[in-house]
């Protein structure tokens, strides 16, 4: 029985051994394999040895340009770039021997000094030296306000979110003009006292004291006396002599206008659009049609001919002894234009949502406007909000075309830099380029990659 | 009868009359602001002593326009063109930047985009590279990069760097290339190969159509350009070859002013118009690529699958199964980069690119004062050139679309 006469029987005792996976599937060479050979190793046919042999002529085209012009570039940008003029011999700094410079003909690279020269210019463009501290506390105190909105783990993120839309843009205003602007106090007190009256009005009409008529009409009137109030209260607010020196918008400049221009393009553009494309999914046909035309029309033609005519057209259709100032028409424009785009990115969103939360908020006897600011909106704004982040990117493109009409934003004011002849060289222009496209990559990338971000945290919560 | 408060505010709280109330008002307030808007300008028009009318349209322009398709097929000739023939320059030249932009962004898109899902490290690197940087700078500060950043560096005008070995060249004044000069006779030959595409174009169809139905079709890849060298090349021979070159002279000895290509002799590219198009197709390619890319990785892997799994070729899979599905996904995005690189050509006007907004709502404008007209001008053309396009591609995506059954 326990003869081992079946010694061809073979039971094994142990696992054996797990192999290591083959060579070219692990590691550095697997890696390789996957992500380079693979495309190009296959010769077992006539059709893929082609395909091998083109892609191999590809990748080694897209090597070799790649890596000469990162070289290029590295080299333009840090290697043999001019970094300083110790001497401040402005312009011969960064000229060759032939030019009347010292340094070697073959050389081509940035002039940093320049740049250095000009950050102040390409900063707040011809603001006044002494007054530039207004601007930065503006700024700074933009900086904190954003960031405290987008850091999540902060409190009172609401209060601040509220205090960035309203007490903000007031603060900006009086530090980057200097406030002090013309006021009838007569007409603003009269106006004032309206407003007053027609609370008083809307009140009365609340509670049912003038009647039903005035009763369904009381919240408007409420409204427009708000309205007037406020409005003569920021009036008013804005004449109040601070003590700061006035400075035209004549006197803006370089990232200060963009900033301006974009951040003005956006705030406003959002609440607008939500309204545009509420009309134009309206169920009134006037309300639709209208709101359609204003989209499509502004989507169909290009920015610089809304600039064109913003700036050459506003000042016929104003009545006579109102006048815009060139920044405050070129803002129109973008936001005319800007909020024709955000209106499409929201109708998107609003389509996206289910018949049935719409039915459900009727259901629940819900009005008009209360179904969409708390049930509807909210769902399709955080829908879109990749979409919203694009457009601001592009609105923020965008606001370097307002250099075309005569405005110094940071590209204007980098143009006009290089017309400095005691800083001419032929790398001037390249330099200054160079920086702003750089200045403009951080903003949009930042931006961007904010928006991915938003959007797989949308995507994770959608999906449980 | 009982028309007293409680009926009143049935009345107006009654959804119906709520609706049509409220577009009552919204008419009312648009009619009073347009009334209001042309009193404005009217009176503005009437103190500045200016009155409205497109009789400037019939007056002579009495500015240089450089030259470019536009002002050649319209001859341009200053005091003798009118306005009107500025605006046709300025929107065959805004039309060729778009046309020739939109082809080469497609192509470039596409490449790129297709670059970005490769398995090849290097080619996807290099695309999703390109694609972050382009994507992120305003185009007009590329546009003033290769205006002036890198076209502005090439040769003066008395020196040419040879391009075509040597048949054509490049220095500040533009690109020099040979142009043809049509004899009589290329009608007949334009007409032959168009006449023998439309016949590749049946054969095609014939093809297809006994594919399905035997399973065999006839080489088309081979058929078709041999039938279209064939026709075109006997009907070139048979009418004395109808077709020229003329060649850029190039000149480096003899007066120092007289150096350089002379003028009349082949055709140039202005280097507005080359770094327009560099511009605009480099930038447009780079949201081509991102919407093939999403189109591409939109269709489910599923379809991939199953296409692999019934025996189809990976380069097959690609042609018959993913990209007519990806299609239906890129063409709408598709479309509004076409409108934009077409709208966005006007840019153009920041460095003097005779376009329509460069020449009509810029230089003519000046000269002629007339805001509201030109201005209006130029906005319905872009409009019409938005509404044809969406047109035409609403017609493509209609027949691309999954047919329901």
């Amino acid at each position: 029985m326990t003869q081992h006469s079946h010694d061809s029987v073979f039971v094994r005792t142990v696992d054996a051994e797990t192999l290591p996976p083959p060579q070219n599937q692990s590691g550095i060479r697997g890696w390789l394999w996957r992500n380079l050979f693979y495309s190009v190793m296959d010769y077992s046919s006539v059709g893929a040895s082609v395909r091998s042999l083109a892609m191999l002529f590809f990748t080694v085209l897209v090597s070799y340009v790649g890596i000469t012009q990162l070289w290029y570039l590295l080299d333009f940008v840090f290697l043999s770039a001019v970094w300083s003029d110790p001497t401040g011999i402005k312009r011969e700094a960064c000229w060759t021997v032939s030019q009347g410079g010292t340094l070697p003909d073959d050389w081509h690279a940035a002039c940093w000094p320049f740049v250095f020269a000009k950050l102040k210019f390409l900063a707040y463009g011809p603001y006044p030296m002494d007054e530039l501290w207004r601007v930065n506390v503006t700024g700074l105190l933009g900086l904190a306000g954003i960031f405290w909105l987008l850091i999540e783990a902060l409190p009172f993120r609401r209060l601040v979110g509220v205090l960035m839309l309203t007490a903000y843009p007031v603060i900006a205003l009086i530090l980057l003009t200097g406030g002090a602007s013309d006021a009838n106090y007569v007409n603003s007190g009269a106006y004032i006292l309206v407003g007053l009256a027609l609370i008083t009005v809307g009140r009365l009409g609340q509670r049912g004291l003038l009647g039903v008529l005035a009763s369904d009409f009381a919240s408007i009137i409420g409204f427009v006396g708000w309205s007037l109030i406020v409005y003569q209260v920021l009036m008013l607010i804005f004449s109040v002599d601070v003590g700061l020196e006035p400075v035209g918008t004549g006197d803006w400049g370089g990232l200060l206008i963009t900033l301006v221009v974009a951040v003005t393009g956006i705030v406003v553009s959002l609440p607008l659009g939500v309204v545009l494309a509420l009309g134009r999914r309206s169920n009134m046909p006037v309300a639709r049609l209208l709101c359609t035309i204003f989209i499509e029309f502004w989507r169909g033609v290009p920015l610089i001919s809304v600039l064109f005519m913003a700036s050459v057209m506003i000042p016929l259709f104003l009545p006579e002894g109102v006048n815009f100032d060139k920044l405050m028409r070129a803002l129109i424009g973008v936001m005319l234009f800007s909020a024709a785009y955000m209106a499409e990115v929201v109708r998107g969103g609003l389509q996206a949502i289910d018949k049935g939360q719409y039915e459900a908020a009727e259901a629940m006897g819900l009005t008009y406007w209360q179904s969409m600011r708390q049930i509807i909106l909210p769902q399709a704004l955080t829908h879109v909000i990749p979409g919203i982040v694009n457009t601001f990117i592009g609105l923020f493109k965008d606001t370097t075309l307002v250099s075309i009409i005569g405005l110094f934003d940071l590209l204007g004011a980098g143009k006009s830099a290089i017309a400095d002849a005691s800083w001419s060289s032929p790398v001037q222009a390249i330099s200054i380029y160079l920086f702003v496209a750089f200045i403009f990559f951080v903003f949009c990338f930042g931006m961007s990659r904010y928006s991915i971000f938003m959007e797989n945290k949308l995507s994770k919560s959608r999906s449980h | 009868m009982y028309f007293n408060s409680n009926n009143l505010s049935a009345f107006i709280n009654d959804a119906r009359v709520r609706n049509i109330g409220f577009q009552v008002l919204i008419i009312g307030a648009l009619v009073f602001s347009v009334w209001w808007l042309m009193d404005n300008t009217l009176t503005n028009l009437e103190n500045r002593g200016k009155s409205l009318g497109f009789g400037f349209l019939v007056q002579t322009a009495g500015f240089e326009i450089s030259d470019t398709l536009g002002t050649w097929l319209f001859d341009y000739e200053v005091g003798v063109s009118t306005y009107t023939d500025i605006y046709f320059i300025g929107i065959t030249n805004t039309l060729l930047i778009a046309v020739l932009g939109i082809f080469l962004a497609s192509i470039i898109g596409f490449t790129v985009g297709i670059m970005r899902l490769s398995n090849n490290f290097v080619l996807k690197y290099f695309a999703t590279v390109y694609v972050e940087v382009i994507r992120n700078v305003p185009l007009l500060l590329q546009l003033f990069f290769w205006y002036f950043a890198v076209l502005g560096i090439l040769p003066g005008a008395r020196s040419q760097l040879e391009v075509l070995g040597g048949l054509g060249g490049l220095n500040i004044t533009g690109l020099y290339l040979p142009a043809p000069v049509f004899q009589t006779g290329f009608g007949v030959v334009f007409f032959a190969f168009i006449a023998s595409l439309v016949l590749s174009y049946g054969i095609a169809r014939l093809s297809k159509k006994k594919q399905e139905k035997t399973g065999q079709g006839f080489n088309v890849a081979l058929i078709a350009p041999v039938l279209i060298i064939l026709i075109t090349g006997t009907t070139y021979v048979i009418m004395g070859g109808p077709l020229d070159w003329t060649f850029p002279e190039f000149k480096n000895t003899g007066p120092i002013f007289k150096r350089g290509f002379q003028s009349d002799t082949g055709m140039v590219l202005v280097p507005e118009m080359l770094a327009v198009l560099l511009a605009l197709t480099l930038y447009t390619a780079g949201f081509i690529a991102e919407i093939v890319r999403a189109g591409i990785v939109a269709v489910s892997r599923g379809q991939t699958e199953a296409s692999y799994s019934v025996g189809l070729r990976p380069g097959v899979t690609l042609r018959l199964i993913v990209i007519p599905q990806a299609m239906r996904i890129i063409i709408p995005p598709l479309t509004s980069q076409y409108l934009n690189l077409t709208k966005n050509s006007s840019l153009a006007v920041a460095i003097a690119y005779p376009e329509l907004v460069s020449i009509f709502a810029g230089t003519a404008l000046n000269q002629v004062g007339k805001e509201i007209e030109m201005i209006f001008m130029v906005m319905s053309t872009y409009l019409v050139i938005s509404l044809i396009t969406s047109f035409f591609m609403n017609w493509f995506n209609a027949r691309v679309k999954i047919v329901e059954r």
